[in-house]
C-alpha cells in the first residue's frame, strides 16, 4: 500500500523501470476509491474493468519493450465536462444523463498518448457553474480533508479525487477560478494554464473566451509534467496558441533568485478575506525573498472590477453555449406537442437553478437594449485589466495573493445567496479576464487546520516562472 | 445606466432562453438577478467611452483550416443517441413557425 | 453594436409604378442573396459539403454542435468570398463572426456564426446587361442550417404532425450578399438575380444552383408615392425559389402595399412568405415578434484580417466578370450598350469566339448576328475564328447571301472543309446581276396591284410590301438570291 498517495512522476518512473505494472498501480488506486469515494463522491463514473484493461495495455507495451510515455501508467481523473468516448459525459446535468460523446477531447487524447490510464469521470458543480460543487445534479463531492466542508468548485471532484489519493493527477477546467478554488480548498496543487496553451476541444463549453483546462497534481513537479502533455498548439482550436511549449519540468527546480516578486496589495484588502489567508500570502512572500527573490507590494487597481465584469460575460457567453441542451439531437428530452414546448420542457426540467439562473442573467446582459451597458461594458473592463496587469508585469515577473478568501466553507453556507458564492472567485477572476496564467499552491493553514492557497500569477506562457515560484512555496510551506 | 431588472424582464427573458417559470421561481429570480446586476453597477457607471473591449483574451487572428474533407460520424452511432429519429433523420414534434 | 444604415435610393430609367386610390407608387426594392459556396468542407468543419447524399451522413461532431466542439474557418471560404468582393469592386475588410442566437431545431447549436457588423465584403456593385447599376451594402459569411421535411398534413410546416431534421446542409459556408435598395422594377430584380448569378459562377464562388437551393433569394419590398423621397416601411419576402416567383412576387407586393396605403392604412413591417400557387405573399411575423437575436462576437473565433499580398494574388487570378466582357464585346463591335445581342453571347460564354472572329478581320455586325443566332445550337457549337472570318468575307463580299451564309456555317460544324468548298458543294454561287435584274422585273410584272401601291404607297406600306417582293424573288431563286441587293433594285425600279 501507499502508492495511491506516491507522485505522478514517481509512478511512471516506476512503470517505465519495471519496477511495478500499471496494473498493480490501478488496483492500488482502485481499491482507494472502493475504500472511500462511497463517501467523499468525488467520481461520477469508474468503470474498474476498463480501468484495468487500459493498464494491462501499458504493461503489454513495456513488456515489449515500448516506451508507453511520460505518463507511463498514471492514473488520471478528468472532470466530467470534458469528452470521453462512448464513456458517459455528463457535466453534472440531468440535460446530459446518459450521453456518451463519439468522440474524445483533445486532453484526453495526449494523456492517453502519454501512458495515462483513466480512472474515471469526476463530479462538478453543474456545467462548471459554482464554486462548491453542491450544484451537481447528481449530489455534492466532499472535501477529503473535512467531509462536512466542501472541496470547493466546480472542479471540486477533481481536486478531491487527488487530495483522496484516487489519482495523483486530474484535470479541471478554470473559467472564473474553478481549478485553483478547489485545489486551495483540497490543499493540492491547481494550475490554470494561458488561455490558448492548452486545447479547449472537447471541453464542454462554459464561457468559450474564459475556459481552460488544467491539472490538479499532489506537486508542482507534477503539474508541469501534465502541462507539458497536454499544452501546446491544436488545430482543432482555432483559439489555441501557436506559440512552442517551454520544458515545464525542467523548469520547475531553477528557483526563485532574482525573480520579481510583487504582491498584489488590491487583493489582500479586498472583502471578505480571511485575514489567516492574508497572513499566509504575507509568509510566502517572506519565504520568496529569503529564497532570493526580490519582493515588492504592487497595485493592479482594475482588478476590483473583475467579478462585476466576469459576471456579466460568463452568463452571457453561457447562455448561448448551453442554448445546444434543447432535446433534438442528443441528451435528455421531455416530450411536448410542438418542438418549442418540447424545448421549454426539456430546458426546464434539465437545468438545475443555478444553471438557469446565470443562462437568464446572460441572456439578460445580451439581450436589446442591455448590450452596450453590460456585456459591451464589461468587455472593456476586461482590456483595463488586462492593461493593469501588462503594468505591474513591467515592475514584477510575478504577482503574489491569496486564491480563495476563505478555506473550506461548510455544505449550505454559501448557498441561499448566490452572490455571496459568487464572492469566492474574487481573486481567480482576473487571471481569467486577462487570459493570463495562475497556479494555487498549498501554504500552510487556517485558523481551522484546513488549507490555504497562494495564487502566483504571471503574463501569458509565463507558466515556468509560475512554476518555479509555486516550486519554492511547495518546499516552504510551513 | 441600467434601470433595475423587473418580473416582466425576467420573464421575457425566460422565454428568449426557453424555460419556464413558476410564480415563485419568477420572484426569486428577479430578486437574485437584481442583486447581481445592482453588484454590477460599478461596471456599469465606469466611463470607458475611450477604451477599446477585449473579446478575446488571445490577440491572435487569421486562423484558417484548409478546406480539406475530415472523417464524418456514424449515421447510427449519432441517431441512436437521439431521443427520437426516423428514417435515417432526428424527428421532432410539430414545429410551429419557419425559421426566422 | 448597431445596424448598418440605410442607404439612399438611386435614379434608374424605368421605374415600376402601380396605381391606388388615385395615387401613383413606385417600388423601392433591394435583395438578400444566400448563395452556397463552392467548396469541398463546410464553413468551420471539415464534414464534406456535397448536395444530395443519404440524410446525417455529411455530419461530424462540429456539424451536430456536439458539446465539446469549436468551429475553426474554412480557408477556402475566406477566399471565395474575396473573390467575389472583388469581382464586384467592393472592399475587402478585416472580419469578426459573431453569433446570432434563436432556437430553431434545424440549427445545431441553435445559434448561427455570422458576420454582423463587420462583414468581411463592404461597398461594391453589379452592372446589370440592361445597363442599370445596382449597388451592394455588404457580403458576409455564414454557415447554413439543416432542412426539415414535414410528415403528415400536407406535407408543408403548418399542419405537420411531426418533422424529420437532416443535417447534411448545415454548416455549408453560404456567403450573404445584400443590395442596396436600388432595385427599381420586377425585371431589374430577375436581371440582378441573374447577373449576380452569372458574376458567382464566372468567379467560381458558387455553382449557382437555384433549384438545389445554392442560390435563395429574400426581398425586401417597399412603395412609396412618385416624386417623394422618404423609405417606406419594407417586408421582406421569403421563399422566391425561381426568378419567375421573384418577378411576380415583388409585383404582388408593391400592389398589395399601395392598396394599403391608398385604403388609409399603414404598412406593418412584416416577413412575408411567398406562396407560387395562389400567387399571393402572406405574413410570417411582424417586426415586434421577431427574435431578439443576442448578437455578441463568436468568442470561439479569431477576428480574419486577409494579407493584402493575398487579396492581390486573389485578384489577378479572376477571371473577367460579364460586365467587363460585355463592354470588351461591344468596343470590338462598336456596338453601344446596352445591347441584347452582345448580353446574349456573354451570357452563353460565346464571347471569345466572337471576339477572336472580330481580331481575324470579320465584319463585326455579321460575327454577333452568326455566334448570337447561328451557333446557339447544342452546347455552344463553334468553329474556328479564321473559318467563321472566311466566311464572313465571302458574305460580305457578296459571294455568299446571308442565307447561304447560314446554310454554310451549319455544315462547318464539325468540319475542317473550308467554307468556299461548302458553299461549292451546296452550288451556291452569287446571282449575276442581270439575271437578278430579269427575276425581280418577273416578279414586278407578275404583281401589278401591290407593286402600285409599293410604288404610291407610305413608308409603312413600302415597308410592308418590300417584305412581300424579297420574298417573290427569294422564292423564285430558291434563296439564292441577296436580299439587300433585291431590296436596292426595287428601290431604284420605283423611281424613289
Ligand atoms: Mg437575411
Ligand atoms: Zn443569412
Amino acid at each position: 500500500m501507499g502508492e495511491s498517495f506516491i507522485s505522478a512522476r514517481e509512478v511512471a518512473a516506476g512503470v517505465r523501470a519495471g519496477e511495478w505494472t500499471a496494473r498493480h498501480v490501478a488496483d492500488e488506486h482502485l481499491a482507494a476509491v472502493a475504500e472511500r469515494d462511497g463517501e467523499i463522491h468525488a467520481f461520477l463514473h469508474v468503470d474498474p474493468d476498463a480501468v484495468r484493461a487500459a493498464a494491462d495495455r501499458i504493461d503489454a507495451a513495456v513488456a515489449a519493450g515500448d516506451d508507453p510515455g511520460p505518463l507511463a501508467g498514471v492514473p488520471v481523473a478528468l472532470k466530467d465536462n470534458l469528452c470521453t468516448r462512448g464513456v458517459p459525459t455528463t457535466c453534472a446535468s440531468r440535460i446530459l444523463e446518459g450521453w456518451r460523446p463519439p468522440y474524445d477531447a483533445t486532453v484526453v487524447e495526449r494523456l492517453v498518448a502519454a501512458g495515462a490510464v483513466v480512472v474515471g469521470k469526476t463530479n462538478l458543480d453543474e456545467f462548471a457553474m459554482g464554486s462548491s460543487t453542491e450544484n451537481s445534479a447528481f449530489g455534492p463531492t466532499r472535501n477529503p480533508l473535512d467531509p462536512s466542508r466542501v472541496p470547493g468548485g466546480s472542479s471540486g471532484g477533481s481536486a478531491a479525487a487527488v487530495a483522496a489519493g484516487f489519482a495523483p493527477l486530474a484535470l479541471g477546467s478554470d473559467t472564473g477560478g474553478s481549478i485553483r478554488q478547489p485545489a486551495a480548498l483540497c490543499g493540492v496543487v491547481g494550475l490554470k494554464p494561458t488561455y490558448g496553451r492548452v486545447s479547449r476541444h472537447g471541453l464542454v463549453a462554459f464561457a468559450s473566451s474564459l475556459d481552460q483546462i488544467g491539472p490538479f497534481t499532489r506537486s508542482v513537479a507534477d503539474a508541469a509534467l501534465a502541462l507539458d502533455v497536454i499544452g501546446g498548439h491544436d488545430p482543432l482550436d482555432a483559439t489555441s496558441s501557436p506559440s512552442p511549449q517551454p520544458d515545464h519540468l525542467a523548469a520547475v527546480d531553477s528557483g526563485v533568485d532574482g525573480l520579481r516578486v510583487g504582491v498584489l496589495s488590491e487583493m489582500l484588502d479586498m472583502d471578505g478575506v480571511a485575514p489567516e489567508v492574508v497572513a499566509r500570502v504575507r509568509e510566502a512572500a517572506e519565504a520568496l525573498a529569503a529564497a532570493g527573490a526580490e519582493v515588492v507590494e504592487v497595485s493592479v487597481p482594475a482588478v476590483i472590477y473583475g467579478l462585476s465584469a466576469y459576471y456579466l460575460i460568463a452568463p452571457a457567453e453561457a447562455s448561448s453555449n448551453l442554448a445546444r441542451f434543447d432535446g433534438v439531437r442528443y441528451g435528455l428530452r421531455v416530450d411536448a406537442p410542438t418542438t418549442n414546448e418540447m424545448m421549454v420542457a426539456t430546458r426546464t426540467r434539465g437545468f438545475g437553478p443555478e444553471v438557469k439562473r446565470r443562462i437568464m442573467l446572460g441572456t439578460y446582459a445580451l439581450s436589446a437594449g442591455y448590450y452596450d451597458a453590460f456585456y459591451g461594458q464589461a468587455q472593456r473592463v476586461r482590456t483595463l485589466i488586462a492593461r493593469d496587469f501588462a503594468a505591474a508585469y513591467e515592475r514584477v515577473d510575478v504577482l503574489l495573493s491569496p486564491t480563495s478568501p476563505t478555506t473550506a466553507f461548510a455544505f449550505g453556507d454559501k448557498t441561499a445567496d448566490p452572490l455571496t458564492m459568487y464572492l469566492n472567485d474574487v481573486c481567480t477572476i482576473p487571471s481569467n479576464l486577462s487570459g493570463d496564467p495562475a497556479i494555487s499552491v498549498p501554504f500552510g493553514t487556517g485558523g481551522d487546520d484546513l488549507p490555504v492557497g497562494v495564487q502566483v500569477m504571471g503574463p501569458a506562457l509565463a507558466e515556468t516562472d509560475l512554476l518555479r515560484t509555486a516550486a519554492v512555496l511547495e518546499g516552504a510551506a510551513p | 445606466m441600467a434601470e433595475r431588472i423587473t418580473r416582466d424582464d425576467v420573464a421575457k427573458v425566460a422565454q428568449l432562453a426557453r424555460l419556464a417559470l413558476t410564480d415563485d421561481e419568477l420572484d426569486t429570480f428577479t430578486g437574485q438577478l437584481a442583486a447581481v446586476l445592482e453588484h454590477a453597477e460599478d461596471v456599469a457607471a465606469l466611463d470607458l467611452a475611450d477604451v477599446a473591449p477585449t473579446a478575446h483574451p488571445l490577440q491572435l487572428g487569421n486562423v484558417l483550416r484548409p478546406d480539406v474533407v475530415g472523417p464524418t460520424l456514424d449515421r447510427d452511432e449519432v441517431l441512436a443517441a437521439a431521443p427520437s429519429a426516423e428514417d435515417g433523420r432526428f424527428r421532432v414534434p410539430t414545429i410551429l413557425g419557419e425559421a426566422p | 453594436m448597431t445596424a448598418p444604415t440605410a442607404p439612399t435610393t438611386i435614379d434608374s430609367d424605368e421605374v415600376f409604378t402601380v396605381e391606388a386610390g388615385g395615387t401613383t407608387f413606385e417600388l423601392v426594392c433591394g435583395l438578400e442573396v444566400h448563395a452556397e459556396l463552392a467548396t469541398a468542407t463546410k464553413m468551420f468543419s471539415g464534414a464534406p459539403n456535397r448536395f444530395g447524399d443519404e440524410p446525417n451522413t455529411n455530419v461530424d461532431p462540429v456539424t451536430l454542435g456536439l458539446p465539446g466542439t469549436l468551429p475553426v474557418v474554412n480557408e477556402r471560404a475566406i477566399e471565395l468570398a474575396i473573390r467575389f468582393g472583388l469581382a464586384v469592386g467592393a472592399e475587402i475588410r478585416p472580419s469578426v463572426f459573431a453569433r446570432k442566437n434563436y432556437f430553431y431545431p434545424d440549427m445545431p447549436k441553435d445559434f448561427q456564426i455570422s458576420q454582423y457588423d463587420q462583414p468581411i465584403v463592404v461597398d461594391g456593385s453589379i452592372e446589370l446587361p440592361g445597363g442599370h447599376v445596382v449597388g451592394l451594402e455588404r457580403a458576409h459569411l455564414e454557415e447554413d442550417t439543416g432542412k426539415s421535411t414535414h410528415v403528415g398534413g400536407d406535407g408543408r410546416i403548418t399542419g405537420a404532425e411531426y418533422s424529420l431534421v437532416d443535417y447534411n446542409r448545415a454548416g455549408v459556408p453560404l456567403l450573404e450578399i445584400v443590395s442596396r435598395p436600388h432595385v427599381r422594377t420586377p425585371e431589374q430584380a430577375r436581371q440582378y438575380v441573374a447577373e449576380l448569378r452569372a458574376v458567382l459562377v464566372a468567379a467560381g464562388v458558387s455553382d449557382g444552383k437555384m433549384e438545389e437551393g445554392s442560390l435563395r433569394v429574400d426581398a425586401n419590398v417597399s412603395v412609396r408615392p412618385v416624386g417623394t423621397d422618404a423609405l417606406g416601411t419594407r417586408c421582406e419576402i421569403k421563399n422566391l425559389n425561381s426568378l419567375r416567383s421573384l418577378g411576380r412576387a415583388i409585383e404582388y407586393e408593391a400592389r398589395r402595399q399601395a392598396d394599403l396605403i391608398a385604403a388609409g392604412e399603414r404598412v406593418e413591417q412584416q416577413t412575408r412568405h411567398w406562396d407560387e400557387d395562389s400567387g399571393r405573399t402572406s405574413k410570417m411575423r411582424s417586426k415586434e415578434e421577431a427574435d431578439d437575436y443576442r448578437y455578441f462576437p463568436e468568442p470561439d473565433l479569431l477576428p480574419v484580417t486577409p494579407d493584402p499580398a493575398w487579396i492581390d494574388a486573389i485578384g489577378a487570378a479572376l477571371p473577367p466578370m460579364p460586365a467587363a466582357r460585355r463592354r470588351a464585346v461591344a468596343d470590338a463591335a462598336g456596338v453601344v450598350l446596352p445591347d441584347e445581342t452582345v448580353a446574349l453571347i456573354v451570357e452563353r460564354g460565346q464571347d471569345s469566339q466572337a471576339l477572336d472572329a472580330i481580331t481575324a478581320g470579320a465584319d463585326a455586325a455579321r460575327v454577333l448576328v452568326h455566334v448570337s443566332q447561328n451557333l446557339a445550337g447544342e452546347g455552344g457549337a463553334s468553329v474556328a475564328p479564321d473559318r467563321l472570318a472566311a466566311l464572313i468575307a465571302l458574305e460580305t463580299s457578296g459571294a455568299l447571301t446571308a442565307t447561304q451564309a447560314k446554310a454554310v456555317l451549319a455544315e462547318m460544324v464539325g468540319s475542317d472543309a473550308t467554307p468556299e468548298e461548302i458553299a461549292a458543294a451546296k452550288g451556291f454561287e452569287a446571282m449575276d446581276t442581270g439575271a437578278l435584274e430579269a427575276m425581280v422585273d418577273e416578279v414586278i410584272a407578275a404583281h401589278p396591284d401591290e407593286w402600285e401601291t409599293f410604288r404610291t404607297g407610305d413608308d409603312k406600306a413600302r415597308g410592308k410590301l418590300t417584305g412581300f417582293f424579297v420574298g417573290q424573288v427569294m422564292r423564285a431563286s430558291r434563296g439564292q438570291a441577296d436580299g439587300k441587293a433585291v431590296t436596292d433594285l426595287l428601290r431604284r425600279r420605283s423611281g424613289a
